[in-house]
């Protein structure tokens, strides 16, 4: 049986693709290539370049001095200071102040109307779908709320969205959120993602966190695609007192990683974080390089604990794509959801964690150091529906 | 996990019946699923919602066509409506008579502004243009790096300083006077369009340099907030069209239409790749493909071009669909096919599979054992599988590591194909086969044992039912090679 379905589908796929390739729009021309090499740039920082054998070839070192630009941490009414002062970490509240009343007309229309009729389902369907909810899971979460209704006789709208906030949040709690750790240092956390999510911003506000822990880090520039990227991650370093390990542009970002794992067992470093080249999913060739940083990324010292998607809460429904072809290529452990500050709901989240049991661990709420907090299901509920 | 549009159409395809015109319950059933399919795009609830309403009107009443059915009918009526609405007047660009032409670039973090500026800058270069790039991003840690990186690779120069993104771009203004630079291309910061201090700021930065076009960088992958940024942005700095980017991703991008509803600007160019060179016009038809869920079949395409040469591909068709398809073929494009990636992945973005295919999961073990048993063949057997008596069959078995009776199983099932397909082909080449000369007499036309080698299998029998609604393919009839069934039907 199978043989015969291996027939047909190949023979329907040959005779359709062909036939597309045929009628297709346009010439393409030059088949997609892998990104050209370019010249090195000049840096004064680590250079480290050594075979994943292990082989490793004497560098240049030059101390990092981690000082911070006043105006880079000026945000909100936060004072210029210095990295070992303690600075309070902005929560959802503050940020989203900006956003809140934007998105006010369906809930204010929920809220004015004396009692639950078909108009309350029809504007608590378009606020769940303009937070990026999805269809379906719109649909099962109002189809919930619905027998609720029914069940407990719920007639104020009050209550309505009481139960429906409880619900999202009830739906996002029940995981473990913890980063972790491994037993034997160095712990390697690998951040993914398509382009432009904020993986190397995410990467430099946690590093801070972890050594105002009392942690020790470093830094792996594992993008060595894009034009100044190790230099993007080198000033992230500098901000928050990190190592940094880079190699050459368009160099072997897995090689970069494992050097990294590397420097940390020789200096005793806690966390390595790696940074990688931004990619899109569907570009197999990019995923099939993922997965070997992942696999050489635990080839010497280091021990893999957190694979974190670093996901754009103004993505729509094409996230939970991501999250599934990612966690499909390298097993990812948890999500990061970044530019919540903006006027995004990033409802997608709650697909991810329900259909996939991929967890939101930290949430970024802005471009400066100290922007990123912990994922609250209570906080993001209420956020969602702008009731915080 | 989000089927297209023909997938849903399955259903009611089979449930409608046949009237003279389209009943308003038919279009309505019909309309549902597209809601759905638009929302699943990420087209903005309230444009989905006008829409909708739009080819409500429209369809409702109109003639069965013949060549149609009601379901496909309506798919075109929605396909129009797209491609009308995301097209309409395409931009061009005139060059300011007193140079420099400026150019300003607005959006969210990480839309792609920078890469989109040296892409821009490359493109005009292209044409013959004598491009300066100003990097005011100076929030962004290297991102004038970055600009200045791309720059270098185009060879275009690039213009910043370390003051404020208001006096880089007026600088850079008069940087281009001075140098005699025809097109001024100004790089921003990403902001969020609800940050009113950075929004004051951009609209600094515009009246500073009064930009003969004002862009917005939009990522195709945005969800519902689009309309949002749009309108902010479009309220602070009055926009003159869209660059759409990350498009060789795989998100419907039905955020490009709810931007274009809003402002009401033509979505200028599209950006397709992280090179510089991905960068082109904006093909509204595409786009519509693609929010209905036949982008997949794109990816398809691109896919299979990136693997095949067009004659490769044009000639094993022909061999399938003409029943000359031997199982050295069948080999080589196994090969060619495992390149594009996972058979089921594959599957999945075909239109017009029947379910049960698409569900169907093949293992790479499978796909070897077939690859096994063909290999364990002779070139002669290959060619002619009518020579494999018992004792050949035992060896290829033995070869192969299988049953005898898989073997069988893979001859007879391959010469069923073999005939289906060309059955396949011969439903379009009547005409052309008229003319030919008959060819009964070359190849085996008959399967061996016809009769007990029926396939009794669900997917088989329903192959011919190929794509349902692909109302942009019903046109184009390459010549000489056979029309599939559905296509323009």
């Amino acid at each position: 049986m199978e043989i015969v379905l291996v027939l047909i589908l190949v023979a329907v796929l040959l005779a359709g693709t062909a036939t597309f390739v045929f009628i297709g729009r346009r010439d393409r021309g030059v088949p997609v290539e892998p990104p050209p090499a370019t010249a090195p740039l000049p840096t004064t920082f680590v250079e480290h370049q050594s075979r994943p054998d292990g082989e490793v070839q004497p560098h240049v070192e030059v101390e990092i001095e981690a000082t911070i630009e006043a105006d880079e941490l000026a945000v909100d009414g936060l004072e210029a200071l210095l990295v070992e002062a303690p600075v309070e970490r902005p929560s959802f509240r503050d940020r989203l102040g900006r956003a809140r009343g934007l998105l006010g007309g369906y809930l204010t229309s929920v809220m004015s109307r004396a009692g639950i009729d078909q108009q309350t389902w029809d504007d608590l369907e378009e606020g769940l779908l303009r937070a990026d909810v999805g269809v379906s899971t719109t649909t099962a979460l109002l189809d919930d709320l619905r027998a609720k209704v029914k069940a407990d006789g719920i007639k104020d709208p009050s209550a309505l969205l009481d139960v429906l906030q409880a619900d999202v949040a009830a739906r996002l709690g029940g995981f473990d959120r913890s980063l972790r750790y491994a037993e034997v240092a160095p712990s390697v956390w690998l951040f993914v993602g398509v382009n432009g999510v904020g993986k190397t911003t995410t990467i430099g506000k946690l590093a801070k966190r972890e050594i105002a822990d009392g942690r020790t880090v470093v830094l792996a520039a594992g993008d060595t695609f894009r034009a100044a990227a190790a230099e993007q991650l080198t000033m992230w370093a500098e901000r928050a007192g990190a190592d940094l390990v880079r190699g050459n542009e368009g160099g072997d970002p897995a090689s970069v990683i494992f050097d990294a794992t590397e420097r940390a067992r020789s200096r005793h470093a806690d966390v390595v974080m790696g940074d990688t080249a931004g990619r899109l999913h569907n570009k197999s060739n990019l995923m099939e390089e993922l997965k070997k940083v992942r696999r050489v990324a635990e080839k010497g010292a280091g021990t893999v604990t957190e694979v974190l998607l670093v996901l754009d809460a103004t993505t729509g429904q094409n996230g939970l794509i991501q999250a599934k072809e990612f966690t499909d290529a390298v097993e990812l452990t948890g999500v990061v959801l970044t530019k919540l500050d903006g006027s995004a709901k990033g409802g997608i989240v709650l697909a991810i964690q329900q259909d996939l049991g991929i967890p939101v661990k930290l949430v970024g709420l802005g471009e400066s150091i100290e922007d990123l907090v912990e994922f609250d299901p209570d906080e993001f509920a209420a956020a969602l529906f702008d009731r915080s | 996990m989000f089927e297209s549009l023909s997938d849903r159409f399955d259903g009611i395809f089979t449930r409608l019946r046949k009237r003279g015109a389209l009943s308003a319950s038919d279009v309505d059933e019909v309309l549902r699923e597209i809601r759905l399919a638009l929302l699943e795009a990420d087209v903005n609830f309230t444009v989905v919602r006008s829409l909708v309403g739009r080819i409500r009107e429209r369809a409702v009443g109109v003639e069965v066509s013949k060549a149609l059915n009601p379901a496909q009918q309506v798919v075109k009526i929605v396909h129009e409506e797209l491609t009308e609405s995301l097209g309409g007047e395409t931009l061009k660009i005139t060059f300011a008579s007193k140079p420099p032409t400026v150019i300003l670039l607005a959006g969210l973090q990480g839309s792609g502004k920078t890469t989109n500026s040296a892409k821009l800058a490359a493109y005009f270069k292209k044409q013959g243009r004598n491009p300066l790039l100003v990097g005011a991003d100076l929030q962004r840690p290297a991102a004038v790096e970055q600009l200045r990186t791309l720059g270098a690779q185009i060879n275009v120069p690039v213009f910043s300083e370390a003051s404020d993104p208001v006096t880089v771009a007026r600088r850079g203004l008069e940087e281009a006077r001075a140098k005699g630079r025809d097109v001024l291309i100004v790089d921003t910061a990403g902001r969020l369009s609800i940050d009113t201090e950075l929004m004051a700021q951009v609209r600094e930065i515009s009246d500073a340099v009064n930009p003969h076009y004002t862009f917005l960088v939009v990522d195709a992958m945005t969800g519902q907030d689009a309309v949002t940024v749009a309108e902010n942005f479009h309220a602070t700095l009055n926009l003159d069209g869209v660059i759409l980017t990350k498009l060789d991703g795989d998100a419907r991008g039905g955020a490009a239409l709810s931007v274009k509803e809003i402002v009401g600007k033509p979505i200028a160019f599209a950006s397709t790749g992280e090179k510089l060179d991905d960068f082109e016009l904006f093909h509204p038809n595409r786009l519509a493909d693609r929010i209905l869920g036949m982008g997949d079949m794109l990816t398809l395409i691109e896919k299979a071009e990136e693997v095949y040469e067009k004659d490769q591909a044009q000639e094993a068709a022909t061999k399938l669909l003409e029943g000359q398809f031997t199982l050295d073929d069948f080999l080589e494009q196994m090969q060619q096919i495992k390149k594009m990636g996972s058979l089921n992945k594959l599957i999945g973005m075909m239109p017009g599979v029947p379910k049960e295919l698409k569900n169907v999961q093949i293992e790479d073990k499978q796909l070897a054992r077939v690859e096994g048993i063909i290999h364990s063949m002779t070139p002669a057997e290959r060619a002619d599988p009518d020579v494999i008596d018992a004792s050949r069959r035992g060896r290829i078995a033995k070869g192969s590591g299988v049953d005898p009776a898989d073997v069988t199983g893979l001859v007879k099932q391959f010469m069923e194909m073999r005939r289906m397909m060309k059955q396949l082909g011969g439903f379009g080449t009547k005409k052309l086969k008229s003319k030919r000369k008959d060819k009964g007499g070359k190849n085996k036309q008959q399967p061996r044992g016809s009769g007990s080698g029926r396939v009794t299998a669900k997917g088989p029998a329903k192959i011919p039912k190929m794509p349902l609604s692909l109302p942009g393919l019903n046109e184009t009839g390459p010549a000489g090679l056979p029309k599939l069934p559905g296509f323009g039907r």
